[in-house]
């Protein structure tokens, strides 16, 4: 009787169990890749294909943070913003203040993982609606992004930092992929085979029950506004390598962008279903897509028409397939 | 009386909730210038009758005459068009409105177009001093006292100048002088030819002010009383009945050993005060009450559920007063909830996880596991209890039987000293009712301490060696085995 319950088998005979929910989304992405193959003659090129993960990286960074907030039935709109205001600081302190960038990147997160700390508190031992704390945080951390240097840029990074998003290592990823690489492992792994991971799957379903089963409720919560800050941080480091500058007008409306990956990969805004294995396909999906569209030679704003229709679709979907 | 005609009578009612029938065919007549009470247990159909006649619910069968014509209202504004007023028993008052706002809500005086404030305001003025409540119809709903808001509800209704007034519980709120002045307005509107209709739990008061009294059991009209000559007993033993003999397991022997005591516990909400209490190994403790008692709050509070005011838990004799679900637990004392959907289960995820969510800890190993191993784990309870489904079948699809088999199967994987069940087969059909007692009885022999609510009066008397009656937040008693039976508890729980 265990024997016919094991893994669901996925197509091929692969066992996908981390793709539970997000079948769809895949099939999405592989007739996508397919069309593009044969719409246009530089979509499949390894170069290419590098160039899409080059582009996806501060977009998969922060979109991790987002999945684990979104799975709990929260949202953060603060990651935008949270991810300038760690620019910002790791510009002052390295380029103003002559701080190391051993010293100036972790401070940086520091920053902005106390961003996700005071939302987190806001949430749980306040009360104020996620939405509404993160909407304050939002406005807040971009207000003091912007008074760090009055709103103005800051360049003269040292030469190396720079060089960590374009030098491909071994020929194939840049620094930045591989970081963001990594999250999306321990981020995988952690959501499937942690103890801490499993928590937000029952505090998305049903907070009250998580409750009454001995589960810490608020303390994961907290966490996991601590974590979704500490990597919209993280993607301000990717990006500001990739910049080799900062401003404190970066990542404006990246919240939504994070939001759009997340669903796309099938997490519900409700909660307690989806994880990180739909949303890196989530954020592949935008990616190729952008690429894609400019491959065409699409306009920027027909661009934004489109990947609006494909978060309609990919929900309609969803919502359609789960109603069988 | 007799030679008026009736302003409301029905005949042959009947209602089904898909195969579940709720009433059976119930005929009454209520006549002018009459205070009728209903009464019965909780879930004899008073709700669902009373509903049927104010619009909320359709019958499935059967008609009703209002003064002479068929009457049929398809929905509550149909039924108080015609002049029938119902007073809810949970509170429907908007709280950020004010107290006149809420008494003319849906049908607010018009001038022009406009809403016209003064004359609002001043009905509303008159409404609320005919019931001695002097307060100003602009403040707002929020912040009154339970009581106030009663009236205000009642407040309410008399604006409507209904011919037919039903009243759920009006004075489960309220203190002896408001209950009065309650009683003054319904002398009136009795004088003034209205009818009404009086659901309470308190015999006393139905006795003072009703005219005649109504017993409903599972459904259906078993005996009409004239009030005022009918001793309480009479109408007590009308009210439970003799139904049908259910099948309850013997219960085991509980030992002399103390497991679980609770000493002058009370609530912040005063939902419940000053109960004490001892469970001991081995032993099936039944708490009964009517609605309302405070019967779930008490064992929310024991299992950390809800906050504790004052008062001490203690488990074999040691202080184990929770603050939060945690802390119970990790003593060994659950709680199987009283609503499995909402507090339960997580519906839309699978058997397994759901009786993971309970242990994670101890599938863990260094706080490492995946679905297989909680899929592995589950199996095993999911078998012991004959669960009918599979590990990854979702909660939602299972039948109220098996879903509370899940319940308690995340919870005995725990090895629990006392599990505490809260309405433990509400909703459920018979033929899983008598495994979900077994599985209580054998939890009882295996040496743990169980504490079982129930508003189903037979099944506290079929499953507990002993019986603590609640009654408005206060413990009216505690009754053994052979003194337990359905008069002398709901004599305790009518105090």
């Amino acid at each position: 009787m265990v024997a016919d319950v094991k893994e669901r088998q996925g197509f091929a005979g692969i066992t996908l169990p981390s793709l539970r929910g997000a079948t769809g989304p895949l099939i999405g992405l592989i007739v996508l890749c397919l069309f593009l193959t044969f719409a246009t003659d530089k979509f499949l090129s390894v170069r290419n294909f590098l160039n899409v993960l080059d582009q996806i990286t501060v977009l998969g960074v922060m979109a991790v943070g987002m999945t684990f907030v979104i799975l709990i039935g929260g949202i953060d709109l603060a990651v935008g913003s949270v991810m300038a205001l760690a620019m910002m600081v790791l510009g002052y302190l390295n380029v103003v203040a002559g701080v190391p960038m051993g010293i100036a990147i972790p401070l940086a997160l520091l920053v902005a993982s106390l961003n996700g700390l005071v939302a987190g508190l806001l949430i749980t031992r306040f009360n104020v609606p996620a939405f509404i704390a993160t909407l304050a945080m939002m406005s807040i951390t971009r207000g003091l992004a912007n008074m760090i240097t009055d709103g103005q840029q800051i360049i003269g990074f040292p030469a190396w930092f720079n060089m960590m998003a374009i030098v491909r290592f071994g020929g194939f990823v840049t620094l930045t992929v591989a970081v963001m690489i990594a999250v999306f492992i321990v981020g995988l792994l952690y959501q499937r085979y942690r103890h801490g991971g499993r928590v937000l799957y029952a505090i998305g379903g049903n907070a009250e029950v998580a409750r009454l089963a001995g589960i810490n409720v608020q303390r994961a919560t907290v966490l996991v506004y601590v974590v979704c800050s500490f990597l919209a941080g993280l993607s301000g480091m990717v990006l500001a390598a990739r910049l080799d500058s900062v401003q404190p007008s970066s990542g404006v409306s990246y919240e939504l962008d994070a939001i759009a990956a997340v669903v796309i990969g099938g997490t519900s805004l409700s909660g307690g279903t989806g994880g990180i294995g739909g949303t890196i396909i989530g954020v592949l999906i935008i990616g190729v897509l952008r690429n894609g569209l400019n491959l065409l030679s699409v306009s920027p704003f027909m661009q934004q028409v489109i990947i609006g229709a494909v978060i309609v679709l990919a929900v309609t979907a969803e919502t359609y397939r789960k109603r069988k | 009386m007799t030679n008026r005609s009736p302003i409301l009578s029905l005949r042959g009612i009947e209602k089904s909730y898909g195969p579940i029938k709720v009433l059976h065919g119930v005929d009454l007549d209520i006549y002018p210038g009459e205070v009728v009470a209903l009464l019965g247990e909780n879930g004899a159909g008073k709700s669902t009758l009373s509903n049927i006649i104010s619009g909320t619910v359709q019958p499935s069968a059967g008609d009703m005459t209002w003064l002479g014509r068929p009457y049929a209202p398809a929905n509550p504004r149909a039924a108080i068009d015609e002049g029938v007023g119902m007073i809810h028993q949970e509170l429907k008052l908007l709280p950020k409105l004010s107290i006149a706002e809420n008494i003319f809500v849906g049908r607010y005086p018009m001038k022009s177009g406009r809403l016209d404030r003064k004359v609002m305001e001043d009905r509303a003025h008159i409404g609320l001093r005919r019931l001695g409540l002097d307060v100003s119809p602009d403040r707002l709903v929020e912040g009154l006292s339970t009581g106030k808001q009663q009236l205000i509800e009642i407040a309410k209704a008399l604006t409507l100048n209904a011919r037919l007034l039903i009243l759920d519980e009006p004075t489960a709120a309220l203190g002896g002088e408001e209950t009065q002045l309650l009683f003054r307005q319904i002398e009136r509107l009795k004088s003034e030819g209205v009818g009404i209709i009086y659901i309470s739990h308190r015999l006393e008061e139905i006795r003072q002010i009703t005219d005649r009294i109504v017993v409903m059991r599972d459904g259906a009209k078993v005996q009409e009383f004239d009030s005022g000559d009918v001793p309480i007993r009479t109408i007590v033993e009308s009210m439970v009945g003799r139904s049908l003999e259910r099948m309850f397991p013997t219960l085991p022997v509980p030992t002399d050993e103390v497991t679980l005591e609770v000493r002058n516990l009370c609530s912040p909400s005063k939902a419940f005060r000053d109960i004490s209490f001892s469970v001991r190994k081995g032993e099936v403790f039944g708490i009964a009450g009517l609605m309302g008692a405070g019967r779930t709050e008490l064992v929310r509070a024991i299992t950390g559920a809800d906050p504790i005011a004052s008062g001490e838990v203690l488990l074999h004799g040691r202080p184990v007063t929770p603050r939060a679900p945690i802390d119970a637990i990790r003593n060994g004392i659950v709680l199987v909830p009283e609503d499995r959907k909402l507090q339960g289960v997580v519906l839309d995820h699978s058997i397994a996880e759901n009786i993971g969510y309970a242990n994670l800890g101890g599938v863990a190993h260094n706080g490492w596991l995946s679905s297989r191993r909680i899929r592995e784990f589950a199996e095993e309870y999911i078998k012991r209890f004959g669960v009918k489904g599979r590990g990854e079948q979702n909660a939602g699809e299972l039948s109220g039987g098996n879903q509370q088999k899940v319940v308690l199967a995340k919870w005995l994987a725990r090895k629990p000293k006392v599990v505490v069940l809260d309405e433990p087969t509400r909703g459920i059909d018979v033929g899983a009712r008598s495994s979900i007692y077994d599985l209580i009885m054998d939890l009882a022999r295996e040496g743990v301490a169980v504490v079982v609510v129930s508003s189903d009066l037979e099944e506290v008397l079929g499953v507990s060696s002993r019986i603590m009656v609640m009654a408005q937040g206060k413990q009216a008693g505690i009754l053994n085995r052979e003194d337990a039976n359905d008069v002398s508890v709901m004599e305790l729980a009518t105090i």
